[in-house]
């Protein structure tokens, strides 16, 4: 802890971090396909929660996610340091001193236990500490440098807000918000793997195992494609189930085709030019689109049969 | 702890005073979600 703040310390430091620092710590881009998933876990649930406590839900799955960020950004603040895509955030930049990223996120991470479990329920609060444990502990501290199933296992930690998000409407955890959370434990090597692919200098430069900088782009590759087949196949199983109507079926269906395509090109493609990687920034963003549409349809499914 | 800086440049003073106005919106927010919360609960 010692040697982080020294090491990152500079004179840009000595200034007070402004809001929008506190912020960038939050990764609010990260926050939003968090809270996108967590809203929609709470809508697909068959008992409607009262809005206020919906909305303080959702809050508290936006601040734990905030605090998990927070959290990480204070612990791989070297690694950031490292990495193009990252050397400008608030540590690494030398805009903040880690101690007060570290207070920040600890005591965001615990207000947001707290207010789940006093004002909407305790099984929704163990599940949000859970996922925010499992994101700091297990990935960041533990695997993220060790592994290159790093986001294979860490990427449970993404996949607990449609989880919390059906907790706090029904107290329970069911068979589906268990699938959606099999959905997006399935969908993050993908997603992560192709973003992986062109940027890989930067992950090598860092010294983070990452799967194409420890095996090489060919089994990467293959790895993509192996994950999204489990995957499609669980997005599909609510309708297939009877768990979700029509709607969501016709667009499981119709997304996990071309999130299957899309694969299936990173599969085949021999490009080893980051630069000239366009099948693997298309299915990098198209993953991000496939998440949002998925679960929208399961929300619209919801709201028609309602 | 730091102690404070007798004399803080304006630059310092700006980023301050940034800071407490995101404070105050922060807890005033809080403010009325906790109220929002009580009525709800009793509701």
């Amino acid at each position: 802890m010692l040697s982080k703040s020294s090491t990152l310390s500079s004179p840009a430091t000595r200034l007070p971090a402004e809001w929008r620092d506190f912020l960038a710590l939050t990764k609010p881009r990260v926050m939003t396909l968090v809270v996108f998933t967590g809203l929609c876990g709470m809508l697909a649930a068959p008992v409607a929660i009262h809005p206020v406590m919906g909305f303080t839900a959702i809050l508290c799955i936006a601040l734990g996610a905030g605090a998990s960020g927070a959290l990480n950004m204070w612990y791989e603040a070297d690694l950031d340091a490292k990495m193009k895509r990252t050397a400008g955030r608030p540590l690494p930049a030398g805009r903040m001193e880690p101690q007060e990223a570290l207070h920040f996120g600890v005591g965001l991470a615990v207000f947001s236990v707290l207010l789940m479990g006093l004002a909407v329920n305790v099984l929704s609060a163990a599940i949000l500490a859970a996922s925010i444990l499992f994101y700091v502990i297990v990935y960041t501290v533990w695997l993220k440098r060790r592994t290159p199933q790093n986001i294979v296992i860490g990427g449970a930690a993404g996949a607990f807000p449609p989880l919390i998000g059906w907790a706090a409407a029904t107290g329970r955890i069911e068979l589906l918000p268990m699938l959606l959370f099999a959905l997006i434990f399935l969908w993050t090597p993908p997603h992560f793997w192709a973003l992986a692919l062109f940027v890989r200098s930067d992950y090598a430069a860092a010294g983070v195992p990452m799967l194409p900088v420890v095996a090489g782009p060919k089994v990467t590759r293959a790895q993509i494609l192996l994950y999204s087949v489990p995957m499609a196949a669980v997005a599909v199983a609510p309708w297939a189930l009877g768990l979700a109507g029509a709607i969501y079926g016709v667009a499981a269906i119709a997304l996990s085709a071309v999130f299957l395509v899309l694969a299936l090109r990173v599969a085949i493609s021999r490009e080893t030019d980051p630069a000239a990687m366009k099948a693997e920034r298309r299915l990098f963003a198209f993953s991000i689109l496939y998440l949002f549409a998925l679960f929208g349809a399961l929300v619209a499914d919801r709201l028609a049969l309602a | 702890m730091t102690p404070p800086d007798p004399d803080p440049t304006p630059e310092v003073r700006r980023r301050q005073k940034s800071r407490a106005l995101a404070m105050a919106v922060i807890l005033g927010a809080l403010v009325i979600l906790f109220y929002a919360i009580s009525i709800a609960k009793m509701s």
